[in-house]
């Protein structure tokens, strides 16, 4: 496959652009281009460089080397209004608008309609927002609501409008439909293509392949802060190994024999929030998936089982020895033995600002102390091992963890959960967002750990991942337990099918 | 031939506003209740409720403290605190003290530099931390000690001569014409919300990485604020010279710490780019307000500073809760 003539002239270029971050290339060497009258699409995994691409090109962030053409000048960005002067409006991932402020005053910011006093109408500017929405198809964003008080779909698609209005040449969307039900889906399609058949360039970014393969004109893959080709046609499986550099039917390890032991955690009639009497064992080496729609108390349960919620009935014991968890202190304490990894590490786990070390031995303060006082060559020494031992990608152990990378992220916190050595693995969804590298990584690392005679209870949205790893599959409704799916015997379908009916055909 | 995305139901825009300034209705409910009190407790000693003289004393004792309050709120909308604000008090109550006197063009011009004074020191706070990015609590501790230092100098004793016709413009005995001044700096207040620099300073206090990105100039938005809210101070300086019709270096050093209390029962956010000065207004009337009832209920004036906090943290507290529960 090679690249045809371009449909018009090159609009917007990063000529060998790289950038990094503490040491951690985001790009490396990286070239793009698009062009007038085209929708050309960035894909590739988590941290492959298509988002630093974009703030790079929409000037939101300036290159360490490489060279940025806009409108046939090279130019280097000051900020995001200096493109905005060159006709290049972005939507980035972390939308730019004001919270304590309104839709009206977000969308009119800096053109603000005047009235009789010469200051600011906030009349006159409710009224041009409205005709403003209106006049791109817009009528369930009341243009006087808070931007905190509107759902973040309604947020992307005030953001998107806000650079729409501008009429620009060139358009940047970074992930612009993640947050975006289907029908707003197709509402920004047709603004995408009513911008390019008016000889506009847009350039977006997407993990829905479907979209990509509906919209795009030409698609450019990104691998490892570099770009590996641009394309006008690209079928998933091809596109998955450009972007992975490995092939999709190699994404799952093999599944180790199911273990006989005696269980290890034994739960019985356990009730609480949203949880209603649930039963199971869970053997050591054994990994048992707990699947089903979202909202299903799945996360509940996690929670009670960890002491983060408060249990209403039930009994609890590890290796028969019944055991009482109030509180996650009490569950991770070493004759409980357990540790819960969350899936929403920005949110529930992890603290950007510090360092991988401090990040990783926060679980096992109590082991890298004496007297209360950090020993700071030992702290040292476990946090190195561990982060060889889950091959981390980080410059160092002082690096601050928000600069790495999502999947770096979630290893760090995976990381900080076995430094206790827990018997017992608590492993919410711990996937999600994560690209497909590192999700083979964090197989590999499960099935490890149960071959170490751990015990792993394992959430996952995505029904593949339970079929494929899992020796048995919970799947919970309505707070209890459904059905339970045995290996080899497990498929993806099954699970979503006994997720949604009362009765499935075994 | 793009689908569009239908209709929904829509709140007025009385709604929206009602909705959305909950801080404020908040400080105008406690200011009535205040107002309750204070005539209940009046009533009960005087048996008779509060009169012109009681309200022209009020509006009088009240007005430093209204102008330092949305000094306050000023700088707290850019997610700063200004602690200052005392030692700027202090400073041009001091100049103001020597100064006037003289003929009216004279006290004029005396003022006009007075404000002046305030704006440089609001300018030195605002480029320290616009220009050098310091802390804003660090910049204007140190500055607040610098005022103070400065206004010992220019009037190492109480004292000075304040003529009977400045305080008849500015703090009339005769009766509430200071209202005058407080309508107008609410007026003046609404108006700068709707300019180029109001709306900037909300911007920045709202979400710094977004207001660069919309290409605000946040250090220049950030020194004016600061500007403007020595200024602001300034003219509190004039009023308290005004009314005791004398000046006292060490007058405004209460002031640091009231006004940021007249920020919080206004509802204005500490955490930056929400609230209003309207607000703040009302606060520094609650303020007096709890002064004046701790007064006719015989409290021991040793305990008053207790009862002023354990207020505060229940005005708080319950501003918090209604707030929520409106919310939801």
């Amino acid at each position: 496959m090679t690249s045809p003539p371009s449909p018009g002239a090159v609009r917007v270029e990063g000529a060998g652009l790289s950038k990094s971050f503490g040491g951690v290339h985001a790009l490396d060497n990286a070239s793009f281009a698009a062009s007038a009258g085209e929708v050309h699409a960035l894909v590739g995994e988590n941290g492959a460089g298509k988002s630093t691409m974009i703030k790079l090109l929409g000037g939101r962030l300036q290159p360490d080397s490489g060279i940025i053409r806009l409108a046939g000048r090279d130019v280097r960005l000051s900020g995001p209004e200096h493109a905005h002067r060159l006709g290049a409006w972005t939507v980035f991932q972390e939308l730019m608008l004001f919270p304590g402020m309104t839709v009206a005053e977000n969308l009119m910011l800096g053109r603000e309609p005047r009235g009789p006093l010469g200051v600011i109408s906030h009349a006159r500017m409710g009224v041009a927002a409205e005709k403003l929405l209106a006049g791109l198809g817009i009528f369930h964003i009341d243009p006087l609501a808070l931007i905190e008080d509107i759902s973040l779909a309604q947020r992307q698609i005030v953001e998107i409008v806000r650079a729409l209005s501008h009429a620009p040449d060139i358009l940047f969307l970074d992930e612009p439909t993640s947050s975006l039900v289907e029908r707003e889906v197709s509402w920004l399609f047709g603004q995408i293509r009513a911008l390019r058949d008016r000889g506009a360039c847009v350039v977006f970014t997407s993990h829905r392949w479907n979209e990509v393969q509906n919209i795009a004109d030409r698609i450019t893959v990104f691998r490892n802060g570099r770009d590996v080709g641009t394309f006008t046609e690209l079928d998933e499986s091809e596109a998955v190994t450009l972007m992975t550099g490995q092939r999709l039917d190699t994404l799952f390890p093999a599944r180790p024999p199911a273990p006989v032991a005696a269980p290890m955690l034994r739960v019985q009639g356990l009730s609480g929030p949203r949880v209603q009497s649930v039963d199971f064992d869970l053997r050591p080496g054994e990994i048992l998936g707990v699947g089903g729609l979202a909202g299903q108390g799945h996360r509940e349960l996690f929670l009670v089982l960890f002491g983060a919620e408060r249990a209403a009935a039930g009994r609890i014991a590890v290796d028969g020895r019944p055991i009482r968890i109030r509180s996650p202190r009490e569950a991770k304490r070493r004759s409980n033995g357990l540790a819960f990894v969350p899936e929403d590490r920005k949110t529930e786990g992890l603290l950007l600002d510090m360092s991988v070390r401090d990040n990783l031995t926060l679980s096992i303060l109590d082991r890298v102390s004496r007297a209360g006082v950090l020993r700071r060559r030992q702290e040292r020494r476990v946090a190195e091992e561990m982060v060889r031992r889950l091959a981390v990608r980080t410059a160092g152990i002082g690096s601050k963890v928000g600069a790495l990378s999502g999947g770096n992220q979630q290893k760090v916190l995976l990381g900080r959960w076995l430094l206790p050595d827990p018997r017992v693995l608590l492993l919410y969804d711990v996937t999600r967002g994560v690209d497909v590298a590192t999700k083979h990584e964090i197989y590999q690392l499960m099935i490890r750990l149960a071959g170490e005679g751990r015990a792993i209870l394992f959430y996952s949205s995505d029904a593949q991942e339970l079929a494929e790893l899992c020796h048995r599959v919970l799947v919970m409704r309505e707070g209890r337990i459904a059905a339970e799916l045995v290996a080899p015997d497990i498929t993806a379908e099954q699970i979503v099918a006994a997720a949604i009916h009362e009765r499935i055909a075994a | 031939m793009s689908a569009s995305l239908p209709d929904t139901t829509r709140r007025s825009r009385r709604a929206h506003l009602l909705a959305q300034n909950i801080g404020l209705e908040l400080a105008v409910f406690l200011l009535a209740a205040c107002v309750l009190a204070y005539c209940g407790v009046f009533y009960a000693q005087q048996q008779r409720l509060p009169g012109g003289f009681e309200v022209t004393s009020t509006v009088n004792n009240t007005m430093p403290l209204v102008l330092a309050g949305m000094a306050q709120t000023l700088v707290v909308l850019t997610r700063g605190i200004d602690l200052s604000v005392g030692g700027i008090i202090d400073l041009t109550n001091a100049t103001a003290a020597i100064t006037l006197g003289g003929s009216a063009g004279s006290m004029v011009l005396w003022s006009v530099i007075v404000l002046l004074i305030g704006a440089a020191c609001g300018l030195v706070n605002g480029l320290l931390v616009g220009i050098g990015r310091l802390q804003p609590i660090l910049v204007t501790l140190a500055t607040l000690s610098i005022y103070q230092g400065v206004a010992i100098r220019v009037l190492p004793q109480p004292g000075g001569q304040v003529p009977d016709v400045y305080t008849a413009v500015l703090a009339n005995t005769t009766g509430p014409w200071s209202l005058v001044y407080v309508v107008l700096l609410a007026g003046g207040w609404t108006m700068f919300r709707r300019t180029r620099l109001g709306v900037s300073v909300y911007a920045i206090g709202n979400d710094p990485p977004a207001a660069q990105a919309n290409g605000i100039a946040a250090r220049r938005t950030l020194i004016l604020a600061y500007v403007l809210s020595g200024v602001l101070s300034a003219a509190a300086g004039l009023f308290l010279a005004a009314s005791a019709t004398a000046g006292d270096a060490t007058t405004g050093n209460g002031f640091t710490l009231t006004s940021i209390v007249a920020v919080v029962l206004g509802g204005v956010s500490l955490f930056g780019g929400r609230g209003s000065a309207v607000g703040a207004i009302m606060g520094a009337f609650v303020i007096n307000m709890i002064v004046n009832i701790l007064f006719f209920a015989h409290i021991d004036p040793l305990y008053q500073a207790f009862y002023e906090g354990l207020f505060l943290v229940v005005a708080v507290l319950a501003a918090n809760g209604i707030g929520r529960l409106v919310r939801r």
